[in-house]
């Protein structure tokens, strides 16, 4: 393994440990403070247990994540110091105000997990607003950062040397915008059906359960509303990428000539050495329009850019392919379930709807790994596009194998002792029945 | 003159400051949970648990606002300590991913007292780990071992030979006597069981000798180790009524403890670490990273130091009131824990 694959590996492996928990905590503060919410105005008990059960898992997710983010962080420069010497300071403003962000969420947790008697109870619920309004914001700017590096701005070279910095036009880049929203509604919408799919396991097997059911219907409102949004936000994505990174798009879809009328591409082979896509079922001109508008739209291929500034197309067609193939069912689900409550006046319960919401459970959370897979191995191989290769921007400290090994034990671990725990919790659910 | 880079200098020097004065002590819980004995050990460890579990997560943002403003206001600076410290920052971000998981994993794993234990020690290992190993990288950024060369910006290093040394290693254990002492002086006031208090109180003394010690022996390497923080140290004009402040502060400090003046102890310690801290920086001062990096050669262009200034005055406003907030909720006058706690150890 030669030290950049190790580097590369290494801040994948923290990358994809690290959203899991990341998204947790964006998502998780909302469903408790719905439940909170709820219990305020109704002062049905359930919502008060709900709360407090879901913020007791939420605590193990947090603490996790702030560690494994808390690494990512220093990561940055302990594999990629080149790369942060150079943009440190042109994306240091996302960062300065994600720094912000997560400490009020960090503050508003321990508030949150502690203070159940306390504090007033209205200050409790804000302190629940705060949590879900730091995890947010705290997302959205990282996910800044990394949408500079798809398409830098804000700042000029000259002669070699980066001159005229603009931190607040580098954050405002043109991929921000779609970057953020697609991953802020990603993680409500991988949450929201993960805890809607482990409350409908339960409920199958003991369809009274108050709680139970309760947890699932706000777990899975939460989950049907964002998966309807997705597609617009994914719409708008695609454009970004169709206009700013076509080479990207390329290997999203596998498309190696470039074409006017390019067709959409569902499953298929790619073959890097022969330059083409097997097996693959084409829908005509669907590409061209959704990446343009227009059924004619040119779609740049693979083949206009020499073989070494290529992306590994296999993993990013793949990776694009599950994303979409994962939203798609998500998006089945929320709907079936909203005409099931629509046309039974009630929570969506049968039995064979609730098995195919289990089934859901990690379907989401598939769909972000798959998704950031397409835009950080979609980006090869550049760190920073066009302008940095991830080869000139890695440490030269040898021996980075050791470092990417020990990680990868310790997340191992760590990722077995939090399924056993949020295991255990999951299955101390109350059994609370409705007593009239 | 007061330059931009160095009001974000400033404030990183402050992030330090409460990082040591609020994480540190937390690290510190941890050096206790280890070295829980005696009949009450289980008591002690509660005690421990109960006062770090509200606020812990909150104590530790202030190192990732420093690492942040690090790299956005000095990027060279912090390319050239990742790169030749790579291996002291790594163990250290072992020690905070093994520290805050167990930590969680204890509160909530099964209760029996083997995994309990197990749990703490995991913990416990982790709490000394971190802070010996940020002692270690500042000690080695202290100590002059690290040669950049201002116009690449490449380091010239063999990853090893810049913190594999006595100076840095003295630093390291130093900051961890500096976390067990403020852990020990602030848990004395976390219970009213005085036979708890009398065990933090001997913990205090215990750690505020070895404070003593470990700063007397860094004074001593730095003659070697770090030539330019023992000419700041020993020759600037402030030096001499700087030492003779921390010094006589610490007396104050052991004195307070001595006569079980805890309330005045938790002002007194914390100012004599402040001091410290403080008393490093303006030795180290105009050097980032000794010999060649200082403030001024690394800094980034004044269009993004002025931006970060604004976010870092807008977001103190809405920060500091947030955090005194926490501090209010769970250290305020009302709170005492520890006497409901049985003693069921033997």
């Amino acid at each position: 393994m030669t030290d950049l694959l190790a580097a590369r590996a290494q801040m994948a492996m923290s990358l994809a440990f690290h959203i899991i928990f990341a998204a947790v905590g964006i998502a998780m503060p909302m469903l408790m403070v719905i439940a909170e919410g709820l219990w305020l105005k109704t002062r049905e008990e359930v919502y008060l247990t709900l709360a407090k059960q879901w913020a007791k898992g939420t605590a193990i997710m947090f603490a996790v994540g702030a560690v494994s983010g808390t690494v990512l962080s220093f990561e940055l420069g302990l594999l990629w110091p080149n790369f942060m010497a150079y943009a440190g300071p042109i994306i240091g403003m996302p960062f300065s105000l994600e720094g912000f962000a997560f400490f009020l969420e960090a503050i508003f947790l321990g508030l949150y997990l502690y203070g159940w008697d306390r504090i007033p109870k209205l200050a409790h619920w804000f302190a629940g607003m705060m949590v879900l309004l730091g995890g947010t914001f705290s997302g959205i700017f990282v996910v800044t950062a990394n949408a500079w590096m798809n398409t830098p701005t804000g700042f000029s070279i000259v002669n070699g040397e980066v001159t005229n910095v603009d931190p607040i036009a580098a954050m405002l880049n043109p991929s921000s915008f779609s970057q953020a929203l697609h991953m802020t509604i990603a993680a409500f919408l991988a949450v929201g059906f993960a805890v809607a799919g482990i409350h409908a396991y339960f409920l199958r097997h003991d369809p009274d359960n108050l709680f139970h059911r309760r947890a699932f219907a706000i777990a899975l409102s939460v989950g049907a509303v964002f998966a309807l949004l997705q597609p617009i936000s994914g719409d708008i994505s695609a454009k970004r990428v169709a206009k700013y990174q076509p080479i990207k798009l390329a290997a999203m879809e596998a498309q190696w000539e470039t074409e006017r009328g390019a067709p959409l591409r569902i499953g298929g082979i790619p073959d890097e050495d022969a330059e083409e896509t097997r097996y693959a079922l084409e829908i005509p001109k669907a590409l061209s329009f959704l990446a343009h508008f227009d059924f004619n739209a040119e779609i740049m291929g693979l083949k206009e850019v020499p073989r070494e500034d290529r992306p590994p197309v296999t993993i990013v067609h793949f990776a694009f392919q599950i994303m979409v193939a994962c939203g798609i069912v998500l998006i089945t689900v929320g709907i079936i379930g909203g005409w099931l409550a629509w046309k039974h006046k009630g929570l969506p319960t049968q039995r064979w709807y609730l098995r195919f919401v289990t089934f859901c459970t990690p379907l989401g959370f598939i769909a972000i790994e798959a998704g950031w897979t397409v835009t950080e191995v979609g980006r090869q191989p550049w760190v920073i596009y066009n302008i940095m290769r991830t080869a000139d921007a890695v440490t030269p400290m040898p021996n980075l194998v050791v470092p990417f090994i020990s990680f990868t034990v310790l997340y191992i671990f760590l990722s077995i002792i939090v399924f056993v725990l949020m295991r255990r919790h999951i299955f101390q659910s109350p059994r609370l029945y409705d007593t009239n | 003159m007061l330059t931009l880079e160095l009001c974000v200098a400033g404030v990183m020097l402050i992030s330090l400051i409460i990082y040591m004065l609020t994480g540190g002590a937390d690290f510190g819980g941890g050096v206790w949970d280890l070295f829980a004995t005696g009949p009450r050990a289980k008591s002690q460890r509660t005690l421990i648990t109960q006062a770090i579990a509200p606020i812990w997560e909150a104590n530790h943002v202030w190192l990732i606002v420093i690492v942040v403003l690090l790299f956005v206001a000095f990027p060279v600076a912090f390319a050239a300590i990742s790169t030749a410290l790579h291996i002291p920052l790594t163990l250290m971000l072992i020690g905070i991913v093994l520290r805050g998981s167990a930590f969680v994993f204890r509160t909530y794993d099964v209760q029996s007292d083997t995994t309990h234990r197990r749990w703490s020690r995991v913990f416990a290992i982790g709490s000394v780990i971190t802070p010996v190993m940020l002692g270690i990288t500042l000690g080695a950024v202290a100590a002059g071992t690290i040669h950049v060369d201002i116009e690449s910006g490449q380091v010239d290093t063999d990853f090893i030979s810049a913190w594999l040394a006595p100076f840095p290693f003295a630093i390291g254990f130093f900051t961890l006597t500096l976390c067990a002492l403020l852990a020990a002086v602030y848990l004395t006031l976390e219970t009213d069981d005085t036979a708890l208090q009398e065990d933090f109180r001997r913990r205090a003394l215990i750690a505020a000798v070895s404070v003593g010690a470990m700063a007397g022996l860094s004074f001593i390497l730095s003659a070697g180790g770090a030539p330019t923080i023992r000419r700041g140290l020993g020759n600037a004009p402030w030096s001499i009524p700087f030492h003779i402040l921390t010094g006589g502060v610490a007396l104050w400090g052991i004195w307070t403890i001595w006569n079980r003046q805890f309330r005045l102890a938790r002002v007194l310690v914390p100012i004599q670490v402040t001091l410290i801290v403080f008393g490093w920086g303006l030795a180290q001062y105009p050097y980032l990273v000794t010999p060649n990096l200082t403030f001024s050669n690394t800094a980034a262009p004044d269009t993004v130091l002025r931006p970060v200034l604004i976010v870092l005055i807008v977001g103190g406003i809405l920060l500091v009131p947030a955090f005194w907030y926490l501090y209010a909720v769970f250290k305020g006058a009302a709170r005492k824990t520890g006497q409901t706690e049985e003693d069921i150890s033997t």
